[in-house]
């Protein structure tokens, strides 16, 4: 069962990215504190992904016609993995290169592919995902955001919500109704490129309960796209989601959300000199996961390289990476209160803090916990 | 499919059927069993080729013991692999496997081994299994008082015979949570309970979900610590003991949940796999003995955690 998901290797040629990428994601995170690194991937900094889509760190997977580099899936893992663990700030390139781009290049007209693509490459755009709304969240189905024809193109109304990077966003890509009604279901379901710039958007940022304000609220009120802004085939939207939900579910940032803690922790724990065997348990019990965790995000990145989409796969390494991530703040955070005697320095209580405030997300974004097992279920021939 | 692992599932299906390991755990003979491992060449899966074995490594070998899982194997057919691959001249018979440090021993398969290879301070000695029924019923392990130990044979392998032992452990159990896995989700989709399929329910479902992840993650952790040299570095054994052992006991766990009261009788299949899995789970250390060690280990490397354990596995 699941025979697929087996031990792969890096290829050496995508280790070799390693020290370049390093280098540049080290500088970009050494001014900044634990609880900032924490925020590697809410971190917007567009100066940063400029840097990185100069340097052909961006666009690994995208054709060199395209200005991508070409190199595919695991070149892509080795600069992730770098960026994560230093805890750079990935969000002003992040969904643009993950998911939009892969989506029009595999959906997109030629035309699309020349306009978005090497820009998203060079790391010159945000794109944003609109995909849930106040009434639409895991039952994504159920969209009731429309856009209808118009003479020119596409007139579009609704509101979208928790759409990450929508207030910095160039453009969004959105799952739309395009004909039918909720009950239709998957049926009549499209996705367009909505230019955030366009009259009739407004995008308000929400804050969190960490005090960050990285997604958002966003309006179309009478929004005119040109007939152009559909990508992909009309009707076609849900089959489109799926897919690009795989490119979401299947990386390394699955596993790696609370590592600049986890880091944070053994710091304090070698500084203080910690040694008992509840502790070294502790330390071991994550280190072996890690390990497993890693081997696993490689095996499916190795389907990805092989061209497949992996979703089940792809689940099963969030659903049980995104354990791991929730667990660590939980174990940390009773690890050092057990403790009293040891001085926590600021810097580790508050990455401690902010990494425990926003651990709820990690099984929320990108497919819940509920709905990931359920996707696991089906690949196990259940229901 | 490997090359090997082919001949060597088809072997394991014909003589380790479910009769045939309950005859072996009710006291009845091993010869004929044992007999077919011997003739099938398989034992000298990790002699190298110079003293005339196949020279396999142990990531080829991995799938094999994981079979071995999978089928309940009654015998120390992955024990006596090793064995062999540390003695020049290790005896015919099966062997089984142990570490002394002063205290009495459990041992699984100790009941039908000839011989147990044990590793002392001094090295590694070759002793005549005579150990005693732990008491556990249809269980082989066998207890045994390692006092006075005659002149080693060999020196100890590098990093510890329990090192080497707990990987074959890991991928014993990565075999038998596989099965454990599909017999579960087949048993779901076929026991009908409320009208449907219990398989139909979100609340198994959503078990059995997890049930595929802890059995993914050890299968991924066996092929993992297997992936380098013979023997395996402290990290190898550790990483891959600590993530079976731990999902031993959960997929035993819901695999008796889903199965209900049948599960739980003698005569289902369950058993064999479910009670095998929770020894080899205490076996050559538990998931808190190597986390201990590995703690150890990374707490004194002053790196990022994702380095430390890239460089272990490079």
């Amino acid at each position: 069962m699941f025979d697929t998901l087996t031990l792969a290797s890096l290829p050496a040629a995508d280790e070799a990215l390693r020290p370049a990428i390093r280098a540049l994601a080290d500088e970009a995170a050494a001014q900044a504190s634990a609880d900032i690194r924490a925020r590697s991937w809410s971190g917007f900094d567009p100066a940063f992904s400029r840097r990185l889509g100069a340097a052909g760190f961006l666009g690994l997977t995208l054709p060199k016609a395209y200005g991508g580099q070409e190199r595919g899936p695991f070149a892509r893992f080795v600069v992730v993995e770098e960026l994560l663990s230093a805890g750079a700030p990935v969000a002003a390139h992040w969904i643009a290169d993950r998911q939009s781009a892969p989506l029009i290049l595999n959906y997109g007209s030629e035309a699309q592919r020349d306009f978005y693509i090497p820009r998203i490459c060079r790391g010159e755009l945000v794109f944003c995902i609109g995909m849930s709304e106040p009434g639409s969240g895991s039952d994504l189905a159920s969209v009731r955001t429309r856009a209808e024809r118009t003479a020119t193109g596409w007139r579009v109304n609704g509101q979208k919500i928790w759409t990450t990077n929508a207030m910095h966003g160039d453009y969004m890509i959105a799952l739309l109704r395009t004909s039918g009604t909720s009950e239709d279901r998957h049926a009549g379901l499209s996705q367009l490129i909505i230019d955030l710039k366009a009259p009739g958007v407004t995008a308000r940022p929400i804050t969190d309960l960490a005090g960050d304000a990285h997604f958002a609220e966003v309006f179309f009120d009478n929004v005119d796209l040109p007939a152009d802004a559909l990508i992909g085939s009309e009707g076609e939207g849900w089959k489109q989601v799926t897919a690009e939900l795989a490119f979401e579910r299947s990386g390394p940032e699955r596993i790696y959300s609370s590592v600049v803690l986890l880091d944070a922790w053994i710091a304090h724990l070698r500084a203080v000199g910690r040694n008992d065997s509840a502790t070294l348990a502790l330390v071991g019990d994550f280190t072996a996961r890690l390990a497993t965790l890693r081997a696993m995000s490689i095996a499916c990145t190795a389907r990805l390289a092989l061209g497949e989409s992996p979703v089940t796969e792809a689940s099963l390494v969030k659903d049980l990476g995104t354990a791991f991530e929730q667990e660590l703040p939980v174990a940390i955070g009773d690890d050092l209160a057990a403790h009293p005697g040891e001085a926590v320095d600021a810097e580790l209580y508050r990455t401690l803090m902010f990494v425990t405030h926003v651990a709820p997300s990690f099984s929320l974004r990108g497919g819940t916990r509920e709905v990931l097992r359920g996707i696991i279920a089906r690949g196990m021939g259940l229901r | 499919m490997s090359e090997f692992l082919e001949p060597f599932e088809r072997m394991l299906e014909d003589i380790a059927t479910p009769a045939a390991v309950r005859a072996v755990e009710h006291g009845g003979s091993i010869e004929a069993m044992w007999a077919a491992f011997a003739e099938s060449g398989f034992l000298d899966a990790l002699v190298p080729d110079e003293r005339g074995g196949a020279g396999l490594s142990l990531a080829e070998v991995q799938p094999l013991w994981m079979a071995l899982g999978r089928h309940a194997v009654p015998l120390p057919v992955g024990e006596t692999m090793i064995a062999r691959a540390l003695l020049a001249d290790a005896s015919e018979g099966p062997v089984a496997l142990a570490v002394g440090g002063g205290v009495a021993v459990v041992v699984p398969c100790g009941l039908v081994a000839k011989h147990l290879l044990v590793e002392s301070s001094a090295g590694l000695h070759l002793v005549e299994a005579q150990g005693e029924a732990t008491g556990v019923p249809a269980s082989l392990a066998a207890r045994f008082d390692l006092g006075a130990l005659p002149a080693p044979v060999a020196s100890a392998p590098e990093g510890g015979l329990r090192a080497v032992a707990a990987l074959l452990r890991a991928a014993l159990i990565a075999g038998a949570t596989e099965r454990l896995t599909q017999m579960t989700a087949t048993y779901a989709n076929e026991r009908v309970q409320f009208g449907k399929p219990i398989g139909r329910q979100q609340a198994l479902q959503q078990q059995m979900a997890v049930m595929a992840e802890e059995m993914v993650a050890a299968r991924i952790a066996s092929q993992l610590g297997c992936a380098g040299s013979f023997p395996p570095s402290l990290v190898a054994a550790a990483t891959a003991k600590s993530v079976a052992s731990k999902a031993a006991a959960r997929v035993a766990a819901t695999a008796h949940a889903v199965h209900g009261a049948i599960g739980i009788s003698e005569e289902h299949d369950l058993q064999l796999l479910t009670r095998r899995l929770h020894e080899w789970r205490l076996a050559d250390g538990s998931e808190s003995y190597w986390n201990s060690l590995l703690g150890a280990a990374r707490l004194a490397d002053p790196g990022r955690s994702v380095d430390y354990v890239r460089k272990a596995f490079a």
